[in-house]
Formats: C-alpha cells, sequence, structure tokens
C-alpha cells in the first residue's frame, strides 16, 4: 500500500500532471503525487571488489533474468563476496554458495544487497 | 516407454528389458567424464528436432537388463529461459525422446551447496532419483568432508562418490543404476520457490557437510595472475596470439603430408589403371574430392585438442570473461571471442565451437560472420595474387607493402566479421537478450582420456557430415569441368590444349555465361571459371587457374601467365590493378567453402541459415568487390 506523501500539497496540482500522470476527476493531489517505494539496500553492482553482502531482493523475479538469478543462488538471505573486476571493468565475478560466477552490470544492477 | 512411477517388480517383470536413464546436472559437474565411463565411447550423437542442442545417448548391459543412458545438456535450473534450455524440461515429460525411468544427478562433490538448488528442482520431477558425487577425490584435497551416509538420509535419495577420471566407485554405482525399483525416494513436502530451495539446501548442509571444502589455492593463485588487469590482459594476447600461430606452424606440415599423398595416389592411379572416364571420374573426382575434405583434418583436430585443453583447464571462461566488455559492445559476449578467434584459421572449428554460446541468437550470429575471419585457406589465393601484382618494394623501413598488404587483408576479415556481427545483431537477430552468467569453475588438469574422446567426437562428426557433401560437390564440379568432350584442334600445346577444353566443358561456358555478372568487377571467364569451381574449396582457385593458363602450379610461372594475360577482345590486361583488388576483396568476403556450409547445416539443423550465409556474403562480396574496382580504377589512373 503507498505511503500518502506529505510532500505533495493539495496547492499543488501541477506536479502530478508534468509526471505524466492522468489525474482521474476527483482524485487528490495527495494520491496522484505519492512516490514509489524505493528498493530495499543498494545495487550489487555499486559494491567495490572485497565487498561482502547479503542478498535482500532480486528485482523483477519473475522475469527471465530474475528467475534465472535466484536459481543460481542469488535468494534473499544468501551471502555473497565481490571478488573482482574484469581488466575491461565488465563483468564482475562474485563468490556464493562456494562457486565463483560472473555477471555483467546490467545483471548486477537488479540484485539488492546490503553490505555486511 | 513413458513411466512416471517408480518401477514395480511386476511391472518389471513384464516391462521391455531396455531402461532409459538420464544424465542431468549443471555444466563442469564431470557428467561428461561420468557418461563416457559408464558407456564407452560409443555414444550416438544426433539432434533433437527444431533446436541446436546435442543429444547424446549410450547403452550399456548391467545384469542381463540394457540400460540406454541419456546425457543431458548441462543446465544450471529447470526452469528454461530459452529454446535450448527447455530441451531438457522436454525430455523429462517425454516430449522428445522416451521418457526417462529413472534420472541421475550428476554434481561436482565441492559445489553441493549451489548443486542441491537443482537437486531440489529435479526432485519436484517425481522419477526415481539418484545421486552421484563426482570429483571427491578434490572434494579431500580442499579439507572437506561429507558424510555420504547422513546426506542420504537427509535427501532420501540414493547416494554415490565417483572419481570419474580414475575410475574409483564406478563399479558400484553400475550396481546401483542396474536397479532403480530398489532407490528410495525422497519425503514429501519438497520446496516449491527459489528462496524455499536454498533453505532446504542449507539444512541438507548443516546434516551432512561436516566440513566445507577451502577454496582451492591453486585456483586463487593463478587467477591472481590470469586476471590480473595488466598482467592478465598481457597474457590473454600472448595465449591467443600463440594459439593461432601454433594451428599455422604446426597444421602446415600435416597438411602437406595429406596433401603430396592425394596427389600420390591420383597419380598412383593413373598410372595403374587404363586411361578413361572412369579413371578420370576416381583420381580427379573421388580421391581429389576426399583430398579436399582429408586435408581439413590436421587443422582441425589441432584447433579443437587446444580448444578443449584450454575449456577442460577452466582457461576458457577467463578468456571470455577478459574480453566480454568487447564482444558486449557488438551484441556478442566473451565467448563468441573464442569461437571467432579459431576461424582465423578454420571457420569449421569455430562454428562448432560456438556450442557454448547459450543465447540462440548470439550463437547463429557468431555462426553466421565466422567465414569472414581470414582462414588458411585463403592464403595461397592471396599469395599468388600479392605475389603476382603488389610490388615487393620496402614502405616504412623494414616492412615490405606486400607483407602489409597481407595484414591489411587479415585484419580486414576480422573488422568485417565484427561489424556484420553487430549489424545483424541489431537488425535481424535482436531477440530477448538471455542474462549473461558464466561460472569461473577451478582450474583442473585436463584428463587425456576425456580430451581424446572430446576431440575425437568433433573430428567424427566433422568428417561424416562434411564428407558425404564435400565429396558430392566435388565429383560434381569434375564432371562440370570434365564434360562435353570435345577434341582440340590438332596443332596444339598439349597445354593449349588442356585449356580448350576446359573452355569448352560445362564450367567453361558456365564461366561465359556468368561474365555479364562479374564483368563490373573486371573479372572475365576465365576467373568465372575459377570462381565457379573455388566455390567448394578457396584455395581451388589457384589449381584451376593453372589448368587454365596451362601452366604448372608453380608459383613462378602461374605468375607470370596471368600478368601477361591479355583479353583478346580489349586488348587491355585481364589482371589489371583494379581487377586484382577487386578478387582480393572478393575472396575477403565471399564464403567459399563446402565445408563450411555443411558444418553451418549441421550446427543449425537446417538449410534456411547456409543458405543465408552463402548470400548475403555473397552479396557483400559481390558490392564490395564493385566499389573496390571502381576506387582502385581511379586512383590507378
Amino acid at each position: 500500500m503507498a505511503p500518502v506523501s506529505l510532500s505533495a500539497p493539495q496547492a499543488k496540482p501541477e506536479p502530478a500532471r508534468e509526471r505524466g500522470q492522468d489525474r482521474p476527476p476527483g482524485a487528490t493531489a495527495c494520491e496522484a503525487a505519492a512516490p514509489e517505494p524505493s528498493p530495499p539496500g543498494v545495487a550489487l553492482a555499486s559494491l567495490p571488489p572485497g565487498s561482502r553482502a547479503r542478498v535482500l531482493a532480486v528485482l523483477d523475479e519473475a522475469s527471465p533474468v530474475g528467475r534465472r538469478l535466484l536459481d543460481l543462488g542469488f535468494t534473499p538471505g544468501s551471502r555473497l563476496r565481490v571478488v573482482r573486476r574484469a581488466p575491461l571493468g565488465d563483468p564482475v565475478e562474485y563468490e556464493l554458495r562456494s562457486f565463483r560466477i560472473c555477471l555483467r552490470r546490467s545483471e548486477a544492477e537488479r540484485i539488492r544487497v546490503e553490505t555486511t | 516407454m513413458i513411466v512416471s512411477q517408480p518401477l514395480s517388480q511386476a511391472a518389471l517383470a513384464a516391462s521391455p528389458p531396455s531402461l532409459h536413464l538420464a544424465l542431468v546436472g549443471s555444466p563442469n559437474s564431470g557428467k561428461t567424464t561420468l557418461f563416457n565411463a559408464l558407456t564407452g565411447l560409443r555414444a550416438k550423437v544426433a539432434n533433437y528436432p527444431g533446436v541446436t542442442v546435442e543429444r547424446r545417448e549410450g547403452e550399456l548391459e548391467l545384469a542381463g537388463r540394457r540400460l540406454v543412458v541419456l546425457d543431458l545438456p548441462g543446465t544450471y535450473s529447470l526452469d528454461p529461459i530459452s529454446p535450448d534450455e527447455a530441451v531438457v524440461t522436454r525430455v523429462l515429460a517425454g516430449e522428445l525422446a522416451p521418457a526417462p525411468d529413472a534420472l541421475v544427478v550428476v554434481a561436482d562433490a565441492c559445489s553441493l551447496e549451489r548443486s542441491l538448488l537443482l537437486i531440489a528442482q529435479i526432485l519436484g520431477r517425481g522419477l526415481p532419483t539418484a545421486l552421484v558425487l563426482t570429483m571427491t577425490d578434490e572434494l579431500h584435497a580442499r579439507g572437506g568432508r561429507l558424510d555420504l551416509g547422513l546426506l542420504e538420509r537427509a535427501l532420501g535419495l540414493p547416494v554415490r562418490g565417483v572419481v570419474g577420471h580414475k575410475g574409483l566407485g564406478i563399479g558400484a554405482l553400475r550396481e546401483l543404476l542396474a536397479a532403480p525399483e530398489t532407490w528410495p525416494r525422497p519425503p514429501l513436502p519438497l520446496p516449491r520457490s527459489a528462496p524455499d530451495r536454498a533453505a532446504w539446501a542449507d539444512s541438507i548442509l548443516a546434516t551432512a557437510l561436516e566440513r566445507a571444502p577451502g577454496r582451492s589455492r591453486i585456483t586463487e593463485a593463478v587467477d591472481r595472475v590470469v586476471l590480473h588487469p595488466v598482467a592478465g590482459t598481457l597474457l590473454f594476447a600472448a595465449v591467443m596470439v600463440t594459439f593461432f600461430q601454433l594451428i599455422f606452424r604446426w597444421a602446415a606440415p600435416a597438411m602437406e603430408a595429406i596433401d603430396a599423398a592425394v596427389r600420390f595416389s591420383a597419380a598412383g592411379l593413373r598410372a595403374s589403371l587404363p586411361a578413361g572416364l572412369l579413371t578420370d571420374l576416381l583420381a580427379d573426382g573421388l580421391v581429389s574430392g576426399v583430398g579436399a575434405v582429408v586435408i581439413f583434418l590436421p587443422q582441425i583436430v589441432l584447433l579443437f585438442s587446444l580448444l578443449y585443453l584450454l575449456e577442460d583447464m577452466g582457461y576458457m571462461a577467463r578468456a571470455a570473461f577478459v574480453i566480454d566488455r568487447l564482444m558486449g559492445r557488438i551484441g556478442l559476449e566473451g565467448r563468441a571471442f573464442v569461437s571467432l578467434l579459431s576461424s582465423y584459421a578454420c571457420a569449421v572449428p569455430g562454428i562448432m565451437a560456438t556450442r557454448s554460446i547459450p543465447s540462440p541468437e548470439q550463437r547463429l550470429v557468431t555462426m553466421l560472420v565466422a567465414p569472414l575471419m581470414t582462414c588458411s585457406a585463403r592464403l595461397p589465393v592471396y599469395a599468388l595474387l600479392i605475389g603476382a601484382f603488389v610490388p615487393a618494394q620496402q614502405v616504412l623501413g623494414p616492412l615490405g607493402l606486400q607483407g602489409l598488404v597481407l595484414l591489411a587483408l587479415y585484419l580486414a576479415g576480422g573488422l568485417a566479421a565484427l561489424v556484420a556481427a553487430a549489424l545483424l545483431k541489431r537488425t535481424l537477430f535482436r531477440g530477448e537478450e538471455l542474462p549473461f552468467y558464466m561460472e569461473l569453475p577451478p582450474y583442473r588438469v585436463p584428463t587425456l582420456r576425456l580430451l581424446a574422446s572430446q576431440v575425437w567426437g568433433s573430428a567424427r562428426a566433422f568428417l561424416r557430415r562434411a564428407g558425404t557433401i564435400i565429396l558430392t560437390v566435388s565429383i560434381a564440379l569434375w564432371g562440370l569441368l570434365s564434360f562435353p568432350r570435345v577434341e582440340a584442334p590438332a596443332g596444339l600445346a598439349p597445354g593449349e590444349a588442356a585449356r580448350y577444353r576446359l573452355e569448352h566443358s560445362l564450367a567453361g561456358q558456365a564461366g561465359h555465361a556468368l561474365e555479364p555478372l562479374i564483368a563490373p568487377l573486371g573479372f572475365d571467364w576465365k576467373i568465372g571459371v575459377g570462381l565457379l569451381a573455388s566455390l567448394a574449396a578457396r584455395e581451388v582457385i589457384v589449381a584451376t587457374l593453372a589448368q587454365i593458363y596451362a601452366a604448372s602450379d608453380e608459383a613462378g610461372s602461374l605468375r607470370e601467365a596471368v600478368r601477361a594475360d591479355v583479353d583478346p577482345r580489349t586488348g587491355r590486361k585481364v589482371f589489371e590493378p583494379a581487377t586484382v583488388a577487386a578478387l582480393l576483396v572478393f575472396f575477403v568476403f565471399a564464403l567459399q567453402c563446402t565445408s563450411t556450409l555443411a558444418v553451418l547445416r549441421r550446427e543449425t539443423n537446417s538449410w534456411r541459415w547456409p543458405a543465408f550465409a552463402f548470400s548475403y556474403l555473397l552479396a557483400l562480396a559481390w558490392v564490395f568487390g564493385l566499389a573496390t574496382r571502381h576506387v582502385v580504377g581511379t586512383l590507378v589512373e
């Protein structure tokens, strides 16, 4: 349930329209301006080599990429370590569940973690 | 026979004797080694219909029963995200092959923590299942301790440990496989979601894994160098350059030996059999045709040996890791680089090596651009034309112009392949992008037996399929070049008489018929005949031109002959600079190799893609040849 935002006062209907949302007749400015809850933790892609982290979630779990990441072991609660970046910067090697796997940045962006 | 419940004794007694087992497991699990250990090297290889995934099946006799073992493609998950991956689930459901009666999960003993996730999915299929842990020696070497008895009880499945390449534990495994009806079944309920499977796996491990194996020290140490930003990149470049140098250097003597043997056999046939059509067919059509196939074998064997060696060692994954970003820019991935690099020697193993690429679109694009890489068959053609027409001057100090032109042609092929890949990927082969992920397995010392079986498997596949097509085309070409038999007018020297007969053969007539199409590029009918003949294999144009000019194959006299040739109709040289340049560029692009077509057919399981490759490359060859002719023509004047 989206939290009611206190930052969208009733006196300002403009911001909602600027964001491209159609305001249904009768809707209050508060409902139209409620923000999306931000994803938990940080993206795995943002961690430097050597970091240790725990998976919080995989974004868009139902997509093919999401399902595969989960099946590979990037499940909530799994512990992992960022081993190294490739010489050209991408992909990045990770260690989890006792094996080494490399992911490109675009895949690592979808994995939300918290550092440990 | 489709059976979805455990076999009861009564059912066994009534059922036909053969039992279908399927081996399932992730890549790098030692599954292939185990498959070979169980079935010997007599596996039948085919393709599943509609996909490009290979089907490997073997047989063995156990306790009077015939077991058919199906080696399923390695997979990380039973939730498929591509049609190739769906093969595993479809086979398990009985769609593409007789449904297995029992499953054997193969997992590396050191990677149990990850493998349990797949095992949970497999158990969900409800088939009798057994677990085989491979490379248990490595588990001990790395300080791990696993209680197989506890693992059996925790999983509710029979568990056996083996060391596949040493044959340890295989006997006990065979006994187990003979009687799947005796296998215990796991207790329900089984985990159904990925997080549940992870939790289930952790609880199993907590019970049975007394000590987790430490990290492989050797792998850590070697990777510190191999994947180091500077040292790693340099090492990568060195390995790649060495790789392809070796192919050239080491394959050459064997290839020359085969060439000599072929000529010898052909000459021998002529000497011992009466002169006539049949002898010609045997000597020129059959023996030369077979020779054209077999001559590739040293390169193919060598290339595959190196490829499989680097792969089995674990280096290939590192190479792909290093180069992936560059490949990603053109829409491919790191593993495609290895295929393309191999194609610099010969496109045939390069195309077969694309099997390591999971994404069907990327795999297809890589296969379609592999023929652009400057393969070794182009070398004799380039050598002839450059030797005859590029002045042997020094440019930039010690560098010769001839060498530079050769280098430019080599690089042009590679560049063309990369650009073509990028364009194909952006237009025809957009596709859902599969996620990129790649396991970096621990380094292993490759076993000679496995290596030999892998190389033999690939070489045999090439010989069988390519052989039939090449043989057919060679005989057909021989026919076109030899018929109709006309008598040369009296008074001509034997060489000129040969040339006359060639001009009036079907191929010669075809060359004349082709002239309007190739005249814009500056080619005449003689080059036309050469191009037609070279459709079988590029280097054939050299021998064909030699026949036409009635010169020997020696570089000297053929070179002189082509330099001197004048077109009687226009009075100009046949091989003008613009024409030579156009011909060189034509060879950069055109797909003139029946072996390549045959391999494309086999790997894509259809004729559509070889036909497409041939057509688009021919179009590029024609267009760029035309452009080259005009550009060089203007520059020269």
